[in-house]
């Protein structure tokens, strides 16, 4: 469980996070939204101390978080940007992050999943996007963590590994574990969700489920309940 | 943090860099024998090349390094690991194959030119420990200036102007306030304005050792009579050392607080 009590985050003078109360419960997928700016990654990056809030603690199974990060141990995360080193080959990636996790890992299902195996002795500046991206999941998946963070899961991602990508969610949903994802992709976020929490501004807009928010805007599907919203707030 | 160690130090070992650093010191150190033919008057000349180049050259690398490893960086930041270990791990990675290349470099042409039977290794070692301390230093000092610049040409413009000050600016600088203040006892400020210059500090503990009073010039003479020659010998050695410690504290506070 994670739990974000009064969370502050500005960049200079621009607040970016204005006093962010969640909690997110034990099992299922958890959909963080907003626009551009709103401070999804922030948060996400919060909750995993690769940025230090001005205020506000947050707590990982009711253990407050520790600068130092080893509590990361027990989250498996997805960066917004796969960004790697360039001269590193895939296979040397892949286990050089194990070596330094040092926890139990198994590639291999997902390699084959995504289509990596030729893939795997080229150097990481040779890939395209979306091949990047799949090797990030990869490095996001292969640990058997409880808690797994999402940022723009699906960027460059091709309908079949979107699809992929859906199914190996649904099978660690299966499995127990916490799943929190931020996508401006609202069919594949109305596909798996089961929770929401709208940013706005820093601050919580809406928490709760697709339903409930088709119900607060009168809209039918997700897509529109949100653009229902912005407008509504000249965002 | 030496697993971190260890993947900076390879990868950049397997960089052209680092070879081109090592000919480059190969190269040197070869043609100053040739030239010299003798192994006391090479080691004389290799000070001043030694005490202008290592600290750019550390500078360069440091910088160059910090923003090129940004993404590597990036991952690490995600993984289970201290900041701390992450930072000081890739500073040593760039500081120690620097200095080994320093090493291997200068250190192959003066074996093989007869370094063991000289009288000149004393002299030589400490030029190495010298280069050393120095390298270390100017990584530590472009780190942090690297750390408190996001932008990449700032940061290597802040670098290079850093090194231009130290290597050449803050003689001139200081050699006009001697003049200024000719009518003042001039002993303390000088002894204080050569411990704040690292590359002042090193040159005149190598020609401490070597002994060459004719060369010390004024801040080396008031440093000698101050301390003598084997206490200040350690003093600037040890001054040294703190020239790497406080840059290395300050990576790890300022890592500390930053935002990724």
């Amino acid at each position: 469980m994670i739990k974000i009590d009064n969370l502050h985050k500005k960049y200079g003078k621009n607040k970016i996070l204005t006093g962010v109360d969640l909690e997110i419960p034990e099992k299922g997928i958890f959909a963080i939204l907003g626009p551009n700016g709103s401070g999804k990654t922030t948060m996400i990056k919060s909750i995993l101390g690769m940025v230090v809030p001005e205020k506000g603690d947050i707590f990982i199974d009711g253990q407050k978080t520790h600068s130092n990060g080893l509590y990361r141990k027990n989250i498996d995360y997805l960066p917004q940007i796969a960004n790697f080193p360039g001269n590193l080959g895939v296979k040397e990636l892949i286990k050089m992050i194990k070596d330094l996790r040092d926890t139990k890992a198994d590639e291999n299902a997902l390699i084959q999943r995504f289509g990596l195996t030729p893939f795997l002795d080229k150097k990481l500046s040779n890939l395209s996007g979306g091949t990047k991206q799949k090797v990030n999941l990869v490095l996001t998946f292969m640990f058997d963590s409880q808690i797994i963070i999402l940022d723009e899961p699906t960027t460059g991602l091709d309908p079949v590994a979107l699809l992929n990508l859906k199914e190996l969610i649904a099978e660690e949903k299966a499995k127990g574990k916490t799943i929190l994802v931020t996508s401006h992709i609202m069919s594949f976020v109305e596909g798996i969700a089961d929770e929401i929490v709208f940013l706005l501004e820093g601050k919580i807009y809406f928490k709760g489920s697709i339903q409930q928010l088709r119900e607060k805007t009168n809209e039918v599907d997700l897509e529109h309940a949100i653009a229902n919203i912005l407008k509504e707030n000249n965002a | 943090m030496l697993k971190i160690l260890k993947y900076s130090f390879y990868d950049l070992i397997r960089s052209r860099w680092s070879y081109v650093y090592l000919l480059f010191y190969l190269i040197l150190g070869f043609v100053l024998l040739f030239l010299n033919n003798d192994l006391s008057k090479a080691v004389i000349t290799l000070m001043n090349v030694i005490i202008i180049l290592v600290p750019l050259i550390g500078t360069i690398f440091g910088v160059m390094y910090y923003y090129n490893s940004k993404e590597f960086t990036e991952l690490l930041l995600a993984q289970p690991i201290k900041r701390s270990s992450i930072f000081i791990g890739q500073y040593l990675g760039v500081a120690l194959s620097l200095v080994m290349s320093l090493v291997i470099g200068l250190g192959l042409p003066f074996v093989l030119y007869g370094l063991f039977e000289s009288s000149a290794i004393w002299d030589f070692s400490l030029l190495l420990i010298t280069g050393a301390m120095l390298t270390m230093i100017f990584t530590a000092l472009a780190f942090n200036i690297a750390l408190y610049n996001e932008n990449k040409i700032k940061g290597f413009s802040y670098a290079i102007l850093l090194w231009l000050f130290l290597a050449v600016i803050y003689d001139g600088l200081f050699l006009l306030s001697l003049i200024i203040f000719e009518t003042y006892p001039l002993d303390k400020f000088t002894l204080i304005a050569t411990v704040f210059n690292p590359i002042d500090l090193s040159r005149i503990l190598i020609l401490l050792k070597l002994d060459i009073s004719a060369l010390l010039g004024y801040t080396g003479a008031i440093f000698n009579q101050f301390f003598g020659t084997s206490i200040g010998l350690f003093s600037a050695l040890g001054m040294l050392l703190l020239w790497i410690i406080l840059p290395v504290w300050n990576i790890k506070r300022k890592a500390q607080k930053k935002d990724f």
